[in-house]
């Protein structure tokens, strides 16, 4: 079971509580954009096995959006974050290079 | 004007624990900057009470206060007074971006009383109800089964809880039933 903290109110809340948002730090382009601009935005996901940003609402609670870093094969949280930001804080992208030394690094 | 009733008219249950829908309960929902000075100000005039931290409720002799995300607070007031109190939050916060909404026949609420009242809502919200995961005074929001609710503990053996009106029957049923007799084979 997933529980990730949320930066909004500071529980510490179980998947059930929260509604997935999909990956994160993902560009919508606009108005002017291309039909491949706008399906890479809907459909091209990173999905990668690892380190991985994802953007969470707390539902059932504060009910905010907050962001959330962690490891899609082993579920370990890397950190959660505020959604009012265009990538990872520095510190939390440098714990992930601790952890994971193969980790490729943070792509927009 | 039609006479107000509340969800569930008083109900009463005595089980492991007692339950008690609450009756007439005024509540007033207020969404603005809680770090705007005016708005604490209009919250001090309205129900006597300093803004809350996070997650913190707060009762005084004119009503209470819950912080329930980081742009909403809700006030407990009475029944009667509730519109009364959103004019003066209006009033007070003329210019100040905010919302301030009567919502007291929108909810339920309900009191339990008894030695395992965190032992019955911990059978259907996946919260933290231990003494360090839910200290008197704090207010958690998150869900009881399938529907959204808030709790708090005012004494260690009173809990109050609030829903949406439209699912206070089925708020109750559940209770009983999570609050039988000889359930609680750890507490009681
Ligand atoms: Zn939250």
């Amino acid at each position: 079971m997933l529980i990730l903290t949320c930066p909004n109110c500071g529980i510490a809340a179980d998947e059930t509580d929260l509604a997935p948002g999909g990956e994160a730090h993902i560009t919508r382009h606009g108005p002017e954009a291309s039909d491949d601009e706008f399906e890479g935005y809907l459909f091209h996901k990173r999905n990668p096995k690892g380190v991985h940003f994802e953007r969470w609402r707390h539902a059932f609670g504060c009910g905010k959006w907050f962001h959330a870093a962690r490891d899609t094969a082993t579920l370990e949280v890397f950190g959660t974050y505020p959604a009012q930001t265009l990538e990872p804080p520095k510190a939390l992208q440098a714990l992930i290079r601790k952890k994971r030394p193969d980790w490729e690094g943070f792509q927009k | 004007m039609p006479e107000a009733v509340s969800s569930m008219a008083g109900a009463e249950f005595s089980g492991a624990v007692d339950i008690r829908e609450d009756g007439l309960q005024g509540m007033v929902t207020l969404r603005g900057d809680l770090g705007d000075a005016k708005v604490a100000g209009a919250v001090k005039a309205a129900v006597g009470l300093a803004m809350p931290k996070a997650r913190q409720i707060k009762k005084g002799k004119n009503g209470g206060v819950a912080w329930m995300s980081p742009d909403e607070v809700l006030l407990l007031c009475d029944h009667a007074g509730a519109d009364a109190l959103v004019a003066k939050l209006d009033k007070a916060l003329v210019g100040v971006h905010h919302l301030a909404v009567n919502v007291s026949d929108a909810r339920a609420m309900f009191t339990l009383t008894g030695t395992g009242v965190r032992e019955v809502i911990a059978k259907g919200a996946p919260a933290d109800l231990s003494p360090a995961g839910l200290p008197i005074g704090e207010i958690r929001r998150s869900r009881i089964g399938q529907i959204a609710a808030a709790f708090w503990l005012s004494e260690a053996e009173t809990l109050h809880l609030v829903c949406f009106r439209s699912v206070g029957a089925h708020m109750f049923r559940w209770l009983e039933n999570a609050a039988a007799a000889d359930t609680l084979p750890g507490v009681l």
